[in-house]
């Protein structure tokens, strides 16, 4: 098949950006998308253009690196789907398609589709942790953790900080990824210790980078490619109210 | 040379032995020792984060945008100890058994024993740190069975246990960043090693935004890069993986030990296009319940559920009656290629064999399955369009992991002082194959338990000069490695990277992939060369070095593959035995199992770089068996 591309094109962070279309050809349905974008950089380079930057890197949806927007939805808007990972068999010949970078203040756009999302490590590095230093564990098994907990500290940890959340909302809010890892830590007794400070710390740290407030659109979660629930977002609004009474209290 | 530095002792003694002669640095001295540790995976991120913590001054590098992308995060299966909590027989002397044998006895048997002491720690820390391991309905951890061995030791989450382990250890990392005791440089890739006196005492890297060349220096560089899989363009590891780091290293003096040992994963989904760019895998776990045949007809393209019972080949079940589907990942791989070469593969091109579950489903039910697996049949979903739950996957063996990689001593030293490698970079414990769920306790250990008494028991011994990127040594590795970069964005030639580097994987996996010859790896050893004179004539990279550059960062890798392929097939011509997963087929048994030669090759070979135009030297360690009987390996 046959595709028109719009791509976004911008040099680095201080250039302007602007769209600019290719066909690319010879797309066939057992391709991935980001397949389908080495075709056209294939073809870019040999005409002796510069090709598209795009990050990417298992190409298998664990590692987060790829995202961006196709025709304005994050990661193309297959449930569940990273970008690396959405077949070219959902697209039919003919069809034309938008490419642009996840669009957030706290993003900055580095090249083309590439963008910067250290915001949320300093997020982790602000609470989404269990201080553990090496070689002080007790025994594995010393500590039960109900396995409906540690589900549910697994769905919230599966989180792979692509940043599709943040693109999706309209107020840019980074508060389903930072919930995730709150969730993942405070539902597990090992998490117990710190979850106050953990959660007063990493909410306060996302209010320091460039991002909104959760207005419940969801948006988020209908993008996820790991299906995290918005309601990790209550979840952590109700540990957020308890740390602060709880500090009151002190 | 070649000093393994294995303590003396009873094999269950030396590592406490060692660690009780180690030298220690004190507390308050700590922060004026500089560590540089490139990569940020497991090992990385575990050794920079266990450096921080004891009040190292550490810099820990990736090129990824952050820490927490690096390949480790791909693992699915999950990580053995030898815990026995399923008081099923396990031991650390068992596993260490069950690695000395499933490597077929090319492994260091004290590293090995060390690794399975070690297994158990490494849950213990896990645990405390949050990893969301699966759980039995008491609260206590659950464990499952993993191929080439009959006890359930191996710890799981879900089927992404690498992302969690990894995240763990991401999540100490920044805690140590936050807490100022690492500086954390991300999409900075390391383009050379700087060796000053005989020392490794820096790096040099390229920041991949602004394209800068920057010097770095330490009182020790630790390299935990990962493996060099994608030597063969298509493989399961991440793109940008790459084997950069070790080379630059190997070629400062770094003794790269076994180059030709990789392993070829037997569950992937096979190969459906020409533009395919990477190989997905299908867990190892799977073969705990999926059923492995063929049809016994050549040419058989009927559906599979219209293959009756007695036409189906359950061929490793046949042939390996006590492992059955859970035989090593070698043998399932060579069996598949085999039943394919025999004409009676499955699926387009004939290249695959199914993995049935629906006896499985009929034992255990769906719902069942779903639990277990769930996350793997609805990535085969979205990557074939098939429904593994009505009909059976298709798989096929593909490039993996790489079991070789720069040789180390038992302190995970390299032959270059104070240079230190850690994971799959090294290729200390594995031998000539590795046994699932092995990557990631062999990463952890190396980074949370060994490194941090090896590495500053090399700082308190050694009496280091004080040394800045001022020194001419940096100078002059900075120099070479802007001309390289200048060199190769002055080509302008007509081929893109990519084009060069699926020909060259092409030839790989031809040649030095599941089964190899002489004569095949005689025509890769004069084919080599001349695609490499290709890539320094013709190669087109458009834009330049001081920009976010994609292309460039690419051929960089590449032009290092260019190299390493060489001397992978050196290597595996001159192992003229079979042995784990270097197939030789000129040394096989009357029944084509691998056929070992103790007598000629119970050693680790370790390369020496000699010059771009002179031939490489070959050392050998030789190995010794005290407490795991050579035996050819049967998993019948």
């Amino acid at each position: 098949m046959n595709l028109t591309l719009k791509v976004w094109r911008q040099q680095d962070a201080k250039a302007a950006g602007k769209f600019v279309s290719y066909q690319v050809q010879g797309v066939t349905p057992d391709m991935s998308f980001l397949e389908m974008l080495d075709l056209l950089n294939e073809d870019l380079q040999t005409r002796g253009e510069a090709p598209v930057v795009f990050e990417h890197d298992c190409r298998e949806g664990i590692c987060g690196s790829c995202g961006f927007l196709i025709n304005g939805v994050a990661h193309g808007g297959h449930r569940g789907t990273t970008v690396c990972q959405l077949s070219m068999r959902f697209f039919k010949d003919g069809d034309s398609l938008t490419l642009e970078p996840w669009r957030a203040k706290a993003f900055p756009v580095l090249r083309d589709l590439a963008v910067d999302r250290s915001a949320f490590d300093r997020i982790i590095q602000a609470g989404g942790f269990i201080s553990a230093p090496t070689g002080g564990a007790p025994d594995a098994n010393a500590i039960l953790v109900p396995k409906n907990d540690a589900e549910r500290a697994f769905d919230a940890a599966a989180c792979i900080g692509c940043g599709a959340c943040v693109a999706a909302c309209p107020n840019a809010a980074a508060m389903l990824f930072t919930s995730a890892k709150i969730t993942h830590l405070n539902s597990l007794p090992q998490g117990q210790p710190q979850r106050d400070q953990r959660t007063l710390d990493m909410v306060a740290a996302m209010s320091d980078e460039d991002f909104g407030s959760c207005t419940n659109h969801g948006e988020c979660e209908a993008v996820c490619p790991k299906e995290i629930p918005i309601e990790f977002i209550g979840r952590m609004n109700r540990d957020l109210i308890h740390a602060t009474l709880h500090r009151r209290g002190d | 040379m070649l000093e393994s530095k294995i303590p003396s002792g009873p094999i269950e003694k030396k590592w406490e032995k060692a660690r009780f002669d180690m030298k220690l640095v004190n507390p308050a001295n700590r922060r004026k020792h500089r560590v540089i540790i490139v990569g940020s995976g497991l090992a990385g991120a575990a050794a920079a984060a266990s450096l921080g913590q004891q009040g190292y001054n550490v810099d820990c590098f990736s090129f990824h945008d952050s820490p927490r992308r690096a390949h480790s995060i791909a693992a699915q299966g999950g990580i053995n100890a030898a815990k026995n909590y399923r008081n099923d027989g396990d031991s650390i002397f068992r596993l260490f058994y069950d690695t000395v044998k499933g490597g077929d006895f090319r492994a260091r048997e004290a590293n090995v024993y060390r690794l399975a002491e070690i297994s158990v720690n490494i849950i213990d820390q896990c645990v405390a740190q949050g990893v969301p391991f699966a759980r039995e309905y008491g609260g206590l951890l659950d464990t499952r069975s993993f191929g080439g061995v009959q006890v359930s030791r191996t710890f799981y989450a879900r089927g992404q246990t690498g992302q969690q382990l990894l995240l763990g250890a991401y999540q100490a990392l920044e805690e140590q960043i936050a807490a100022g005791t690492v500086r954390m440089h991300t999409r900075s890739e390391m383009l050379d090693l700087v060796v000053v006196n005989g020392r490794a005492r820096g790096i040099i890297t390229r920041n991949l935004v602004t394209g800068e060349i920057e010097s770095h220096c330490a009182d020790v560089v630790v390299l935990g890069t990962g493996g060099y899989g994608n030597v063969f363009y298509l493989s399961t590891n991440a793109k940008g993986s790459n084997t950069t780091a070790i080379w630059r290293a190997h070629r400062r003096g770094a003794l790269f030990g076994n180059p030709c040992f990789t392993q070829i994963h037997p569950t992937c989904i096979p190969v459906s296009n020409e533009n395919q760019s990477k190989l997905t895998l299908m867990s190892e776990s799977l073969r705990n319940d999926g059923r492995v045949w063929v049809p016994k007809k050549k040419g058989d393209t009927r559906a599979p559920g219209s293959i009756p019972e007695d036409e189906r080949d359950y061929y490793l079940e046949r042939r390996y009656p006590s492992f059955g589907n859970l035989v090593p990942r070698d043998v399932a791989s060579r069996n598949a290629k085999e039943v394919c070469d025999e004409g009676r593969g499955v699926g387009p091109g004939g290249m695959g064999v199914y993995l049935d579950f629906a006896d499985a489903i009929k034992r255990l039910t769906e719902p069942v399955v779903r639990e277990k697996y769930g996350n793997l049949f609805d990535m085969y979903e979205e990557i074939t369009g098939e429904n593994a739950y009505k009909v059976p996957m298709r798989i096929f063996p593909a490039v993996h992991y790489t079991m070789g990689g720069l040789w180390v001593d038992y302190q995970l030293m390299s032959s270059i002082p104070g240079l230190f490698v850690a994971g799959e970079a090294n290729f200390s414990d594995h031998g000539a194959n590795r046994l699932g769920a092995s990557a990631l306790m062999q990463g952890l250990a190396d980074g949370y338990f060994i490194l941090p008494y090896t590495l500053p028991n090399y700082i308190a011994s050694s009496s280091l000069e004080k040394v800045d990127t001022s020194h001419p040594a940096f100078a002059a590795v900075k120099e070479e490695v802007q001309q390289r970069v200048a060199k190769m964005v002055n080509i302008r030639g007509k081929r893109t990277v990519d084009s060069i580097h699926k020909e060259l994987g092409k030839m790989m996996w031809n040649n030095c992939g599941m089964a190899r010859s002489e004569a095949g790896l005689r025509e890769n050893l004069a084919r080599i060369p001349e695609l490499r004179h290709e890539f320094w004539t013709n190669v087109n990279i458009i834009g330049g070095g001081e920009e976010f550059n994609q292309s460039l960062e690419k051929a960089g890798r590449v032009a290092d593959f260019l190299e390493l392929a060489e001397l992978m097939c050196l290597d595996a011509l001159q192992r003229a035995e079979s042995c784990g997963g270097h197939f030789r087929v000129e040394s096989q048994t009357p029944d084509g199992e691998a056929l070992r030669d103790d007598d000629h090759f119970s050693y680790v070979s370790a390369w020496e770089w000699q010059g771009e135009n002179a031939d490489w030297v070959l050392h050998q360690e030789p190995l010794a068996f005290e407490h795991v009987h050579l035996a050819q390996r049967s998993y019948k």
